[in-house]
């Protein structure tokens, strides 16, 4: 889509901006320290190796170093950051000769429902076509030491660790780091529709493993 | 305008993620609206949605190595060498 609604550099971005161009290092370490692990799974997606990653999120460093002169805060940092990762990672992808097309790394696949459709009536019942057969259940009744316990949180990491690379960069963009719509858009290059598509698939599963975890005892 | 969109529970939870998004047609967001205030089971699973969105923002980044870091560092030193003017 290419009506997506322009994120401009904030304010925070172009005073981190200027401290680089006057070689400030504290500034670079916090960017490293911040971006490093998303950029290299990001890179990961496009390379063979975790070495690969590694030396193309480096690459992609010297490409933001040397670019600091041109950057207009026509986006977010971290956007065009993202953009500088992708564009080496892709770089480097090509010169592996890599046998899956790029195009092919951010594609939804195939329709996968959000819930088991079994938790529906059938769309020929005389009383409830599509109907829940088993309502969800209600969490606000759940005490908060458990919904907010270290092993909720764990059940979380397993469930997107386990989904497909595509799904799971989404939803940890968005939802882990708390990047917007537009701006994940933009560094990854992605349309607003197949973002949404990811994070609808992504957010559906780490649910559905909530629902097994916490359905398992009821509050006793 | 268009015609009233009929919504079920199974085609109502495949719309939560684009209706949290914003991005529904306003006539799809009426009604699903609309469900949501007549069914139990609609409210209880995008309730259940704004749970998981909110737990998974507790989450924190996945730990990485820090060998790389100070190559990195590295890197930003040689670059500022480069660049000032001597």
């Amino acid at each position: 889509m290419s009506d997506r609604p322009p994120i401009r550099a904030s304010d925070e971005d172009l005073r981190v901006v200027e401290a680089l161009r006057a070689g400030d290092e504290p500034s670079f370490a916090m960017l490293v320290d911040r971006y490093r692990a998303p950029m290299l799974r990001v890179a990961q997606m496009y390379v063979s190796t975790r070495a690969v990653a590694e030396e193309v999120v480096q690459d992609a460093w010297v490409g933001v170093l040397r670019g600091l002169d041109a950057f207009e805060g026509r986006s977010s940092l971290r956007t065009w950051i993202f953009r500088i990762l992708a564009n080496t990672a892709k770089t480097r992808g090509q010169r592996e000769a890599r046998s899956t097309p790029f195009s092919s790394v951010w594609a939804a696949g195939d329709d996968e429902p959000a819930v088991d459709p079994d938790r529906f009536f059938p769309d020929d019942d005389p009383l409830a076509p599509r109907g829940w057969r088993s309502l969800p259940a209600r969490w606000d009744a759940i005490p908060e030491e458990r919904l907010l316990g270290n092993e909720t949180l764990d059940r979380i990491r397993e469930a997107i660790d386990a989904l497909p690379a595509n799904q799971r960069e989404v939803i940890r963009l968005r939802d882990v780091l708390g990047w917007g719509s537009a701006e994940v858009c933009n560094a990854l290059e992605i349309s607003e529709t197949n973002q949404r598509v990811l994070l609808h698939r992504a957010r559906a599963k780490v649910r559905r493993a909530l629902e097994a975890y916490l359905g398992e005892e009821g509050p006793s | 305008m268009s015609a009233p969109v009929d919504m079920n529970c199974k085609g109502l939870v495949e719309l939560v993620t684009d209706y949290l998004e914003g991005a529904l047609p306003e006539a799809e967001r009426a009604s699903l609206e609309q469900h949501l205030a007549g069914c139990e089971g609609c409210s209880a699973y995008l309730e259940q949605m704004r749970v998981t969105i909110a737990l998974t923002g507790m989450l924190t980044e996945d730990a990485i190595p820090a060998d790389g870091r100070e190559e990195l560092l590295e890197v930003f030193r040689a670059w500022r060498e480069q660049t000032s003017p001597s």
